[in-house]
């Protein structure tokens, strides 16, 4: 809402710095924006007067003007406008001066002749033909003789003197979408008196019913009320009411149109005019809209309606869209003779449905939609109808219709001072808090308050509250610690978990990312996903950004990949990424189509991956080092090529030993890589947060430290290049029995040396028991059991 | 016989100080001390002595002996450490050469903020809890005081999955979760992701976070409010930051307010930082609306509280100098590891 500050010295007298100003404003809740100084970029430009006007004497086009601008000596300058005359008041920009757009105007020669300054169009002065409709285009303007005289600055000539504010309102008040609504504010801040316009029509003709009758068939009209106008004289409105309507951001059109955005401006209530011969049958009738209509609006589109939009009509036609804007048939033109003024209230919810639904929003429907009062039609088109008068638009015709089914009725809250001071944490007389209620226009009846009509947003105890603590100054209220139970805060289990598992990744040296969480469906293609894979069905966003953002993704490799591939193209040449990435499962029905009724799962993924300075093994040493620390035991990593996303051939899964997936990790499947722009080979492991959290196990206990010696032994056996090292290290355990503390892998070789198709692989073994010194005999028999076995299980045999 | 004895003694002394290896040293021990050495010859002659020349030959001999025999490991250990020095010397290395590369993952600076943020609550006895980021409309808005095309929904340009599920535009929806579940006192911080339909630029993402509070007990009061969310201000900017509050409307709090901070750059006499106002916004909050309270099962009538949110980016961005959002999702590693 812009607020022309003279102007609202009409209803409050008030002389304040603008800084002083907007900070009390934002104190007590109005909060300013900003303002502007309307003249701020215009300087030294004076009213002019033509004295006269001779011939450049080397140039046809030029004409060199003696301009009087009320100082001894007039001013030479040289036009090239053809529509000037001797006696014309002008706007002359003197030397040096200042115009809208930075531009600087200085005294020049133009073939020969000095020029000390420039004559001004309406453009190079910032303004359009809907400011000063007696003005021409192209050419310089010539000022009206009432607007000045010679020497007067041009910013008061053309109503440019004027700070206008800017308030930010918020959706609750829609009563400070008003001049009085502000002023009223301003008061209350201020503690100063309001004086508020009273609208008297002097003389009326003739009466409204004989003309106009209005039925209301839907109760989301809780008021319409109508005057009318004849004897009509379509015109430009007065300049004072061009400037204030310009100032405050709206275009001067013509007198009845202008009346009726003046008056929505003032009283916050938008009027409409609609031309009284385009209504049919003399009767006006709001309704809800039927199957199929169309109307045309005032901007010329014709418009499909919506089921359940609220609709100005008459027996025939289609005349207005409640609330939001006038047709076009029934618009006030130059030939309009008789008006009708509206001015009605119409439910909030169902004008914010149609103008979203039609895709506009006017200056109308975005007040009405925050809900009006619908006890200030009656002010506002009194004052319309005075302002027709005022402005010898036409003649009033005698009567209002006022089609108001329920009247509306005051709210009434208990003021308990008691209550109010315990709440908000003050000390204030009863006395104090009625001051402030009464300076909103609040009364007091008794201990009861009774709401005004504008305020339909204080509904109870919480509300007064606020409106006592506002004016009282919310700085003013002491700050204090809140008694109570002492709690204990922090963080559950589950939380202190999760940061755990950060702290291994921070410790392995992985970053932590932090990634966007929608997809798009050509994802899931990159991901190599089968069209039929339940990673596709997604949570959907019915009103996405864009198709590459329309789900909720279901799996973390899409937003990592994004990032090692960014940073890949960023030349980094190794990169260790993390994140707890959380997916979004939908519940799937029987059919296994996503169940739209119901929220889905949210799951935290902790999601790792590497490339460069590691590979497989790096990242699998950092999963097992996470497993361990959570207390997981007996997890194993089964080989798969299965998951299409990932590498068939380095790919495992990674699972519980009561057979859980915990997780996957692999190396990302070297097309889906590709497709991501990171040729390279880049490492994934996806854990499920859920069930590490489930497994973990980490209630430790004491173990004695061991007394006696281990032994240990190396071991190298020969087997077939396909036999997968953990089966050979399931029967080294098998056969070690309890003794056998530790098995490392330290060598593993294929060549020439071991035959073809097959490999070796070279074990250390550690036994040891917490009991007794082993002996020889104890372990060659230990390790004759264990080549025993991996001969059966594995077909390995010791390498000579 | 003592005169051959202080000559052993003398020659041998003599000869120990001249050895400057291990070797020349165990030769002289050889020489004087071995089985067939001086000293042991003499000693073996002994037996020709008067009983009265014996023991003084015999003390005199066990003198030289004693003599040598410590002469000759000194030197032992001398030669040894001057060795051990020389090994020593010779392992100089290059100190200033630069050190075997250690890289620790970086946490993301929104988790720094975070963490910090848990630190000053939750020393302040506020639980953490977390709510869905699919939320139904039922929790995201209409328990919230926000029915179906209320105005204030325009302000929040919100993802629909469909006409009852939505993704949260804010995390207050935990404050109904958690008064759904937990009866008072209640005292909460719920940070989490919330998503408004805001295309990527450098001040907006369409993914980004808040941290939601909310207290409600007996007597809570705004003088409460104003003194926690004043000490948070301190604790996260620093001691000498100046707020202020400032009315204005959320529906789900009445009173509602606004909180500032002084600019920090010009403090306070407006700036292009501040946009020429002098202060920061900082944070919405306000006193739960007893209509809330009310549809959570709780009676405003015995139990008061205040809620405040606050997001996490811009507190991030001001923190960390980042001008633009957009680092904070792009994850490149030069990024991530300035912090």
């Amino acid at each position: 809402m812009n607020m022309p500050f003279k102007w609202l010295n009409d209803y409050v007298k008030i002389d304040k710095d603008p800084k002083e100003y907007a900070s009390r404003m934002t104190m007590t809740g109005s909060k300013v924006e900003g303002w502007e100084d309307m003249g701020a970029e215009i300087e030294n430009v004076v009213c002019g007067r033509i004295l006269s006007i001779d011939k450049h004497p080397d140039a046809d086009k030029l004409v060199v003007c003696q301009i009087d601008i009320g100082k001894d000596q007039p001013v030479q300058i040289v036009t090239g406008a053809t529509n000037l005359k001797v006696g014309d008041l002008v706007p002359a920009a003197l030397h040096p001066s200042k115009l809208p757009g930075g531009v600087v105007i200085k005294k020049t020669k133009m073939r020969g002749i000095e020029s000390n300054g420039m004559l001004c169009s309406i453009a190079e002065l910032g303004l359009t033909l809907h400011d000063c409709p007696y003005a021409i285009e192209n050419g310089i303007l010539v000022l009206p003789e009432e607007y000045g005289k010679p020497g007067d600055d041009i910013r008061k000539v053309l109503g440019f003197d004027e700070t206008v504010f800017e308030f930010e309102i918020t959706p609750n008040r829609p009563d400070c979408l008003s001049m009085i609504g502000l002023a009223r504010e301003t008061a209350a801040s201020f503690e100063l008196p309001l004086t508020l316009p009273d609208p008297v029509i002097k003389e009326t003709t003739d009466d409204i019913n004989n003309y106009l009758s209005v039925d209301i068939e839907s109760d989301l009209c809780p008021r319409y009320t109508a005057a009318m106008a004849k004897d009509i004289v379509i015109k430009p409105s007065p300049k004072w009411m061009r400037d204030r309507l310009r100032n405050a951001g709206v275009r001067p059109i013509n007198n009845i149109v202008d009346i009726t955005n003046y008056v929505m401006l003032e009283y916050g209530q938008p009027m409409h005019a609609f031309d009284y011969s385009c209504i049919d049958d003399n009767h006006i009738i709001v309704r809800l809209s039927r199957s199929g209509e169309t109307t045309k609006t005032l901007d010329g589109q014709d418009r499909v309606l919506a089921d359940n939009t609220l609709l100005i009509t008459d027996p025939k036609k289609v005349i207005g869209i409640a609330g939001v804007m006038g047709g076009e048939n029934s618009e006030i033109t130059e030939s309009t003779k008789m008006i009708v003024f509206e001015s009605a209230t119409f439910d909030g919810p169902t004008v914010r449905v149609a103008s979203r639904k039609i895709g506009m929003r006017t200056e109308a429907s975005s007040r009405f939609e925050k809900g009006l009062d619908c006890e200030n039609t009656m002010p506002a088109l009194l004052r319309a109808c005075q302002l027709v008068e005022e402005l010898g638009a036409g003649k009033i015709i005698g009567g209002i219709v006022d089609a108001y089914p329920k009247k509306k009725q005051h709210r009434r809250i208990k003021l308990d001072s008691d209550r109010v001071n315990s709440f908000i944490g003050i000390d204030i007389s009863k006395e104090q808090m009625e001051k402030y209620l009464l300076s909103l226009g609040f009364e007091l009846e008794g201990d009861d308050i009774i709401v005004p009509f504008w305020r339909d947003d204080v509904e109870g105890f919480a509300d007064i509250s606020e409106e006592i603590a506002r004016l009282y100054g919310y700085d003013k209220i002491a700050s204090s610690s809140f008694a109570g139970e002492t709690a204990v805060g922090g963080f559950t289990p589950r939380q202190k978990f999760e940061r755990k598992l950060a702290n291994d990744c921070f410790a392995f040296g992985f970053s932590e990312a932090k990634t966007l969480t929608f997809v798009g469906s050509k994802v899931f293609d990159a991901l190599r996903l089968p069209s039929d894979s339940v990673l596709r069905k997604a949570v959907t966003i019915f009103n996405p950004l864009g198709e590459d953002q329309s789900m909720m993704r279901t799996t973390p490799i899409h937003s990592i990949m994004e990032v090692m591939a960014r940073n890949y193209n960023f030349r980094a040449p190794s990169a260790r990424i993390f994140e707890q990435a959380t997916v979004f499962l939908p519940k799937l029905d029987e059919k296994g189509n996503v169940k739209t009724d119901e929220l889905p799962l949210e799951k935290d993924i902790l999601t790792m991956s590497l490339y460069g300075n590691g590979n497989f093994f790096t990242l699998k040493g950092c999963v097992n080092a996470i497993l361990d620390d959570c207390g997981i035991k007996g997890y194993d990593y089964i080989p798969s090529s299965e998951n299409p996303s990932y590498h068939p051939g380095r790919y495992a899964e990674i699972q519980a030993s009561d057979g859980k997936v915990i997780g996957h990790i692999g190396q990302i499947h070297p097309e889906v890589s590709k497709k991501y722009g990171a040729d390279t080979e880049i490492y994934m492991a996806e854990l499920d947060c859920d069930i590490l959290f489930e497994l973990q196990d980490t209630e430790h206990s004491y173990h004695p430290l061991p007394r006696y010696p281990a032994v240990t032994r190396d071991l190298a056996v020969i087997c077939d290049k396909g036999v997968y090292a953990s089966h050979l290290e399931k029967s080294i355990k098998k056969g070690g029995g309890k003794n056998l503390e530790l098995i490392e892998v330290f060598d593993v070789y294929e060549g020439a040396q071991v035959g073809a198709g097959k490999k070796s692989i070279a074990f250390a073994l550690s036994f040891r028991s917490y009991d007794h010194t082993l002996t020889d005999d104890e372990i060659n028999g230990a390790m004759e059991k264990i080549l025993k076995l991996l001969n059966e299980e594995c077909g390995a045999s010791i390498r000579a | 016989m003592k005169e051959q004895l202080e000559l052993i003694l003398k020659n041998g002394l003599a000869e120990i100080q001249a050895a400057v290896s291990r070797d020349e040293l165990e030769k002289a021990r050889v020489k004087y001390l071995g089985k067939k050495g001086e000293l042991t010859l003499i000693l073996r002659s002994m037996g020709g002595l008067s009983p009265e020349e014996r023991p003084v030959a015999g003390q005199l001999a066990n003198k030289v002996r004693e003599e040598l025999t410590n002469a000759i490991e000194n030197a032992f250990s001398e030669i040894a450490a001057k060795a051990n020095a020389e090994k020593i010397k010779a392992e100089t290395i290059d100190v200033t050469l630069p050190g075997a590369s250690v890289e620790l993952g970086k946490k993301h600076p929104l988790s720094i903020v975070l963490d910090e943020i848990y630190d000053i609550f939750s020393s302040m006895g506020f639980s953490i809890v977390k709510g869905p980021e699919v939320e139904l409309d039922y929790y995201n808005f209409e328990a919230l005081n926000i029915p179906k095309n209320h105005p204030a929904r325009d302000t929040q340009d919100t993802f629909y999955i469909n006409d009852n599920i939505l993704l949260r535009t804010q995390t207050s929806p935990v404050q109904v979760r958690t008064m759904e579940k937990q009866k008072p006192p209640i005292r909460i911080i719920a940070p989490g992701r919330v998503y408004r339909s805001d295309p990527v630029d450098a001040t907006h993402s369409p993914v980004f976070h808040q941290i939601e509070g909310l207290v409600v007990d007996k007597g809570i009061t705004m003088g409460d409010l104003k003194g926690t969310l004043e000490v948070f201000a301190k604790e996260l900017y620093g001691n000498d930051t100046v707020v202020r509050f400032r009315p204005h409307h959320f529906p789900f709090t009445e009173p509602s307010a606004e909180m500032d901070v002084m600019c920090f750059k010009c403090q306070g006499k407006g700036c292009r930082l501040c946009k020429g106002e002098g202060w920061i916004e900082i944070l919405g909050c306000g006193m739960v609306h007893p209509e809330v309270l009310r549809n959570c099962g709780i009676d405003p009538d015995v139990y008061s509280g205040f809620a405040f949110g606050v997001g996490l980016e811009r507190i991030v961005m001001r923190r960390f100098n980042i001008d633009d959002m957009r680092l904070l999702f792009e994850n490149d590693l030069r990024f991530l590891k300035q912090f």
